[in-house]
């Protein structure tokens, strides 16, 4: 069991802060760094897999730095976003390569290779693997020395469906071994399938941090907007604004259509049919008109 | 300090199929040259130290150390894959050691090999030249290894800044500006070459002594903040 703690971090390039004043501590199980592009996640990531020094505060595993201790990566398994893996291995050697440089042998290998089944492909050379292939091999090559704390920065992207829902299984997998595993991603429901908890960042700064269930109903208690189009918009209008649900409704007259604004989202998404059906009034379009990541983040960050 | 599995992914790395044809190319031409030489104008001392001298000690021995010794280790960081190797418990200082001693067989092999080939088609080895050079290229495969390993380690123009110095500051400003042959690994190799061959035909503008600590210390340092700065490297994301 793991702990890492990373106290009061700030890293800047020249005039751009990347990380800005970040405290949080990350214990076993699944934990998602959740962010848009751009938000520091992957600096973060370095940070914590000491690669990059943080320009004032520390990471710590369980008290010992992370920073210049090569020491401390018999404890950490660490899955890049990056591609380039010595392509001119095949996956076998590259796990044993990997195992070796932890003065393991081929048994660690071969095990760690069985464990993200790919054992079928791993005489192939590394070049002609798929992305999703590439990926398992780099969990393979994290999980040789059976690390307790796994880092992967943004495991997900570029696998298909099949390989997403494998990926994720083994990641619960360890996570319920007691390891701590952590993950960024800039895609909410791939971290609301996978973590328990949830850190948010956005723009260098800690948004939020906790139950993905909390930070769920923050993102969803959020005023929505919508754009409704009706067969009678006046009298949808008239009927949607006597409930608490609705905020406030504007008769946007050059789009022809209702630009409405509910505070409760799962009451408003309720009403909306039901009204339309009361009063006879044929729904044409109703899309929520804010779903973007960026303003789901840009609330987080001001709430 | 030697981790045979470091030295592993090190020599596949520079022996893979491109790189190792551009590391035959030079090798190739010199004994071409040779033969073509031998062949015209017969076995000639002078003749064998010329060529010896002006092409595979001050050309290509040090474009093969260039390949080699930024090639050892500038792609792993260029793309990342370094991380592979600083993400295990190794001392960094060691990962550099290994790939400095795999830079330095491979530029042996591929520049003090084909000189004495070369030496002994050119005169057979008449008054120890063939020799003399060979051991000129070992000396400087050692040096020119530590020296551009680091530059692998510190810019990602490595290959262009290799170069560079390789011909330009040894070859041009070598052979215009004599404070500049102090500074030169070329010279410093030929002052022990000289030692070996003895006479007039091998010279150097450097003293032994002077020759010996100067490639001491260069490789050593060389090698030393090559550590220091692998221990410190950062690993930027493609954010």
């Amino acid at each position: 069991m793991s702990t890492l703690s990373i106290d009061h971090v700030s890293r800047w390039f020249g005039n751009v802060v990347a990380v800005n004043d970040i405290t949080m501590t990350i214990g076993p199980g699944v934990t998602g760094l959740l962010g848009p592009n751009g938000a520091g996640k992957s600096t973060l990531i370095n940070i914590m897999g000491g690669f990059l020094a943080p320009s004032t505060g520390t990471v710590t595993l369980d008290g010992q730095p992370v920073w210049r201790n090569e020491e401390i990566y018999r404890h950490i398994g660490i899955v890049p976003e990056r591609e380039a893996m010595y392509d001119f291995l095949t996956g076998r050697e590259f796990v044993v390569a990997n195992a070796e440089l932890h003065g393991l042998g081929d048994k660690a290998a071969q095990r760690a290779l069985a464990t993200v089944e790919m054992e079928y492909a791993q005489d192939r050379k590394i070049a002609t693997y798929s992305k999703g292939m590439r990926q398992r091999v780099k969990m393979a090559s994290a999980l040789v020395h059976d690390p307790s704390l796994l880092l992967l920065d943004e495991p997900f992207n570029g696998m298909d469906p099949r390989q997403r829902m494998q990926l994720m299984d083994l990641l619960r997998k360890m996570g319920d071994e007691g390891r701590t595993v952590l993950f960024s991603s800039h895609i909410l429901e791939e971290v609301e399938q996978l973590a328990r908890h949830i850190e948010v960042v956005v723009a260098g700064r800690h948004a939020a941090s906790g139950d993905f269930r909390k930070i769920r109903r923050l993102m969803t208690d959020r005023p929505h907007r919508y754009l409704v189009r009706s067969s009678d918009d006046r009298a949808l209008a008239a009927a949607l604004i006597a409930d608490p649900s609705t905020a406030g409704i504007e008769v946007d007259q050059a789009e022809g259509a209702l630009r409405v604004q509910a505070v409760d989202f799962g009451r408003f998404t309720a009403l909306l049919p039901k009204v339309a059906r009361d009063h006879g009034i044929r729904l044409l379009t109703v899309s929520p008109s804010d779903e973007s990541l960026e303003s789901v983040f840009s609330y987080l960050v001001a709430a | 300090m030697y981790d045979p599995t470091v030295a592993r992914l090190t020599y596949r790395a520079l022996l893979g199929r491109r790189r190792a044809l551009i590391l035959g190319a030079l090798p190739l031409l010199l004994i071409v040259i040779s033969v073509a030489v031998r062949g015209l104008t017969g076995a000639d001392d002078q003749t064998a130290a010329d060529v010896l001298g002006g092409f595979a000690l001050a050309t290509m021995v040090p474009i093969i150390g260039v390949i080699a010794g930024t090639g050892a280790i500038g792609p792993e960081i260029d793309d990342g894959s370094v991380v592979y190797l600083l993400s295990k418990p190794i001392k960094r200082p060691a990962i550099i050691f290994t790939k400095l001693i795999v830079a330095i067989a491979v530029t042996m092999v591929f520049s003090a090999a084909p000189t004495l080939i070369a030496g002994l088609i050119l005169n057979g080895n008449g008054q120890q030249i063939a020799v003399a050079y060979t051991v000129a290229a070992l000396v400087s495969s050692i040096a020119y290894s530590a020296l551009f390993l680091l530059l692998g380690t510190v810019s990602r123009h490595a290959v262009v800044f290799g170069l560079v110095y390789a011909l330009v500051w040894e070859a041009l400003f070598g052979s215009l500006v004599a404070g500049a042959r102090t500074l030169s690994v070329q010279q410093w190799s030929l002052a022990v070459a000289h030692k070996v061959a003895g006479g007039d035909l091998v010279t150097s503008d450097v003293g032994l002594t002077t020759a010996t600590v100067l490639l001491v210390v260069v490789t050593v340092l060389a090698t030393w903040y090559a550590g220091q700065k692998l221990r410190s490297l950062t690993l930027a994301g493609e954010e």
